[in-house]
């Protein structure tokens, strides 16, 4: 057992301390959270403001024969009423994916999954439009559905997208990494193979606050304002651009407070267009945010790879090669957020953290009547899925050769002196030192000690697993020479001004769901220009007030961003030297900076702070020749590279033998993410993380019935942990800084969700070898613990 | 039909559908929105509000039926415009990320101080259990409560020694 550590008040103020830069800092946000005072979507309300709700499809799959509005359109408080041919008569009935494909706004033709948005009604408030959804006469003629990604290729299947001209068949697309033949090679000189098919269910991220938007056309100026739950406003603001055809400064995109992301709230979803569409032809404002049910029957979901992982190694536990093929159900529409080049996102770092000969992997996804996504909740662009299947197969390799898990995977990490390492499928890990996380982690544990126990229940057939996984993510896309998403490169801009008496405003193009920007940016600036956090005011979130940039996903803020704010901040430190050296009348050389202030070289009398070099920008006074006036920057930052964090972690679960239920004793969870900026959002992200890894793990599934209903469309089906399934959580840190990014960050904030899984499967697949089990697949509910402890293990889809 | 009701020490009067629930009284005709909307199946707790002083999830309750009763938010939590300790616990001990979920567990966690000053862990976990947060895996929220819980009983040490 361990204890929850008494918080001391001092424990919470590092920076007073230290009033500059990082280290643990309360929240800057906190303040109006508390009190109420947070302004989500949901709480805009704007006069004559109205209500959208949406009709969608009772089927998986069928055609539209007739839609009957008349009786809609004559119901109580009812101003509007729009279905799919509308739309069509104005050439917005379909609009992209950020994946190139086409998505229904609202349909035309046909449904092509349950939930799929058929008409919308604006009225007076929220209960008249939705009362006159169920006045809406659909008339469809039921088709079969393709539901299990098996068979979406069979020759009889029934063809999904006959809206894409010329398309005879429900492929999406191929993809490899790798080289196929030096794999193959491999795998024919090694002592052992490893196979195993592993299954990575469709998961839903459902934060607390659902999708939703408020459209506010002005038609006299030609002005659209949105707020909307997005994570990703200004390239939002470019799509809608190019869908509705509004010049892009004539639109302006809020995101406000959000309720929560994990990747839900990336795409464009058509609810977003309807409010647009409902306010121009209403020439008033209007609401649509969706209730839960439409948030997980029809938002961007994640996962569904069904994969087949093969390891070589030597007889003694030397890894050669790891080779997979994985079959990758997109749903309706290919609605995957993900950079261009990378359809399958980064999966490709499934060579996980070992030195390997060789590698390769082969995808084939497809189209299923199910909801579009791909790529959600928390997942670092598909690296969730790489991740599983590595950490998986690797402890499949383990029992295979009768080693420890811990001991096999440290027999192969990349060593330290490798870094930059280049992967068999091409990714350049910039910096790692895996063994000291991997055993700090074992330490925290008390690894033997458990390994000890273990076996003492064991004896008593008591079920007791312990489970590591030990991951490598890449995050902070991207070099723009390789990622763009539809053309966009995943640049990010910042601007920074310092005021006249030494306050500061810098303004970031991304966009915090919850994860502390207004503080941790604070606190980049600040450790860069030696202004207090408490005088720097973050601006984000909406693109008349931000720099350009892609937004906040795949743990790309800290990487991208923050780098942007570290640098804009060098930069007009830059400037206030030249300043300086006026103000003390020396040269720029005999300036040196001691932080939040500039004084001379060998003479700690003479200096002069930011403070009163923001002064003088903004003052009468001279300034040296050449120097404008102002205090200010922007700048628009490419990496150079992604970033790797990784970490090591322990599970130890307790099995009831009785009831087949699986309890997370504890959670010990080692994370290196480089230099820390603020150690207790960090540690907060993390646990987060690792609350979505019990949930995946134990309980949550989107699963469909036959005819393609979906069975998680309420929290009442899709279960997400409460307090009382997850333990205390058990964090500890190691640090090896970026050797690219300017104060050595990586991103973290989803890898929690990406390592704690495998960690979870592997427990409990450990507790259950007694019954001769090497693999069980998600979601391991009682029930399909209890099938698999009576040998009846079957995939869940 | 009309219904009355006192809402954070202030009575209201409104004309309302029999059907309005009262997570939706309470946001969209009195704008009080730190009170949220999240699963419409009692899963989730985000919209959790006092009435008479218990713990409901106000999107379950009709505005009807807390007619002629107490309704407490989480604007109605600061008296006086000082924090009560739960709300600064919530900060001191990073107890909230997004803040979506935030208003209702500060709700609960009030409720469960007022009847057990010095919960233990288990029983803190077992009172926001039918509450769901997505982004601090509940043991910060855990340290929040006991922080209020610690310096609740330190101040009162002081007040009867004063």
């Amino acid at each position: 057992m361990t204890t929850v550590q008494e918080p001391k008040f001092s424990e919470f103020h590092d920076n007073d301390q230290k009033p500059v830069g990082f280290g643990r800092m309360l929240r800057k946000e906190d303040p109006r959270f508390i009190r109420g005072r947070g302004r989500y979507t949901d709480d805009i309300q704007l006069p004559g403001m109205l209500h959208l709700a949406i009709l969608r499809s009772p089927f998986a799959h069928a055609r539209i024969v007739s839609v009957d509005t008349s009786a809609a359109e004559a119901s109580p408080g009812v101003k509007l009423v729009v279905t799919g041919a509308m739309l069509a008569e104005k050439g917005l009935a379909w609009m992209p994916t950020l994946s190139n494909d086409v998505q229904a706004v609202l349909a035309t033709d046909k449904v092509r999954f349950q939930g799929q948005e058929v008409a919308f009604v604006v009225a007076d408030d929220r209960y008249h439009a939705r009362d006159a959804l169920e006045l809406i006469d659909v008339d469809y003629e039921v088709l079969e559905p393709v539901v299990d990604a098996r068979r979406a290729l069979a020759e009889d299947a029934p063809l999904i997208r006959d809206d894409l001209q010329g398309k005879e068949n429900n492929h999406v697309f191929d993809w490899e990494t790798g080289d196929e033949a030096a794999t193959e090679a491999v795998f024919a000189s090694a002592d052992v193979v490893v196979q195993q098919d592993i299954v990575y269910p469709r998961v839903h991220p459902a934060p607390m606050e659902t999708c939703g938007a408020v459209a506010d056309f002005d038609a006299v100026e030609g002005k659209l304002k949105l707020w909307s739950t997005t994570q990703a406003p200004h390239a939002h603001r470019t799509l809608y651009a190019i869908v509705a055809g509004i010049p892009e400064h004539k639109i302006q995109v809020i995101s406000p407070d959000i309720g929560g992301g994990f990747g839900n709230k990336v795409p464009i979803y058509p609810g977003y267009v309807c409010a647009i569409v409902g306010s121009i032809l209403t020439g008033k404002p209007v609401k649509w945010m969706e209730d839960r049910s439409e948030n997980l029957i029809s938002t961007g979901f994640a996962r569904d790879y069904i994969m087949r992982g093969e390891i070589a190694a030597t007889r003694d536990g030397k890894i050669l090669a790891i080779r997979t093929n994985v079959l990758a159900d997109h749903g309706a529409f290919n609605g995957t957020a993900a950079p261009v080049k990378y359809p399958a996102g980064f999966f490709g770092v499934f060579t996980g953290s070992y030195d390997l000969q060789a590698a390769y992997c082969k995808m084939t996804a497809v189209y299923t009547n199910k909801a579009p996504g791909g790529v959600a909740y928390a997942c670092s662009f598909r690296i969730t899925e790489a991740v599983y299947l590595v950490e998986r197969i690797v402890d499949c390799l383990a029992d295979e050769l009768n080693m420890d898990p811990a001991e096999l995977r440290i027999k192969n990490f990349i060593q330290p002196d490798q870094f930059p390492y280049e992967t068999k499928t091409g990714w350049v890990y910039d910096s790692g030192n895996y063994e000291p996380t991997m055993r700090l982690a074992m330490d925290m544990a008390g690894y033997a000690e458990l390994r000890k126990e273990q076996e003492e229940k064991r004896a008593r057939g008591e079920l007791m697993g312990i489970g590591i996984a030990f991951f490598t993510e890449a995050v902070g896309a991207g070099p723009r020479k390789d990622m763009d998403i539809l053309g966009l490169g995943m640049a990010d801009g910042c601007e920074l001004r310092v005021h006249p008496t030494g306050k500061a405003v810098v303004r970031l193009s991304v966009q915090t769901q919850g994860q502390g920007h207004e503080t941790t940016f604070a606190q980049i600036v600040a450790e860069e220009i030696g202004i207090p956090p408490a005088d720097i005011e973050v601006v984000h979130g909406d693109t008349d007030q931000t720099p350009f940039g892609l937004g906040t996903y795949g743990s790309r803020s800290t990487p991208v961003s923050g780098a942007a704010a570290a640098l804009v901040a060098r930069k007009v430190r830059d400037k206030a030297q030249l300043i300086a050296s006026g103000m003390l009348e020396v040269s720029v050389a005999d300036l040196e900076w001691v932080k939040g202030a500039f004084q001379v070289k060998g003479d700690p009398g003479k200096s002069v702070t930011i403070q009163d070099i923001a002064f003088r920008a903004h003052g009468a006074g001279d300034l040296p020749d050449g120097v404008e006036g102002g205090l200010e920057a922007q700048i628009c930052y490419n990496p150079s590279n992604l970033t790797y964090p990784h970490g090591a972690y322990i599970c130890v679960v307790d099995i009831d033998p009785g009831t087949a239920q699986v309890k997370v004793r504890r959670f010990i969870a080692v994370d290196d993410c480089g230099t820390r900026i603020n150690p207790m959002i960090i540690e907060g992200q993390v646990h987060g993380g690792l609350t979505d890894g019990v949930g995946m793990a134990l309980m949550e599934m989107i699963a469909f019935d036959e005819d393609g209903n979906c069975l998680g469309a309420s929290l009442m089906d899709y279960l997400i942990p409460t307090s009382l399934e997850v333990p205390d959580w058990e964090t500890g840190f190691t640090v090896t800084p970026s050797p690219h990014h300017p104060i050595g960050a990586k991103g973290v904030g989803e890898s929690a969700t990406v390592g704690s899984p495998p960690a979870i499967v592997n427990a409990v697949v450990d507790a259950l070898k007694p019954f001769g089990i090497r693999h069980a697949d998600m979601p391991l509910t009682p029930s399909r613990v209890w099938d698999a402890m009576r040998g009846r293990a079957t995939p869940p889809i | 039909m009309q219904v009355t009701m006192t809402v954070n020490d202030v009575e209201v009067t409104r004309e309302i559908e029999g059907r309005l629930l009262l997570v939706h009284f309470l946001r969209d005709v009195l704008a009080l929105t730190g009170t949220h909307w999240g699963c419409d199946t009692s899963n989730c707790g985000t919209c959790v509000v006092w009435l008479d002083g218990e713990p409901v999830k106000s999107c379950t309750v009709l505005a009807a039926m807390a007619g002629g009763h107490e309704v407490r938010t989480v604007e109605g939590l600061a008296k006086n415009g000082e924090l009560d300790p739960i709300q600064e616990g919530f900060m001191q001990c990073h107890g909230l990320q997004c803040g979506f979920c935030t208003p209702g567990m500060m709700m609960t966690c009030r409720a469960l101080l007022d009847r057990n000053p010095d919960p233990t862990d288990a029983e803190i976990r077992d009172a926001i259990s039918g509450q769901i947060c997505r982004c601090t895996g509940y043991s910060t929220i855990v340290r929040s409560v006991r922080w209020a819980s610690v310096h609740e009983a330190a101040s009162s040490r002081q007040e009867a020694s004063a």
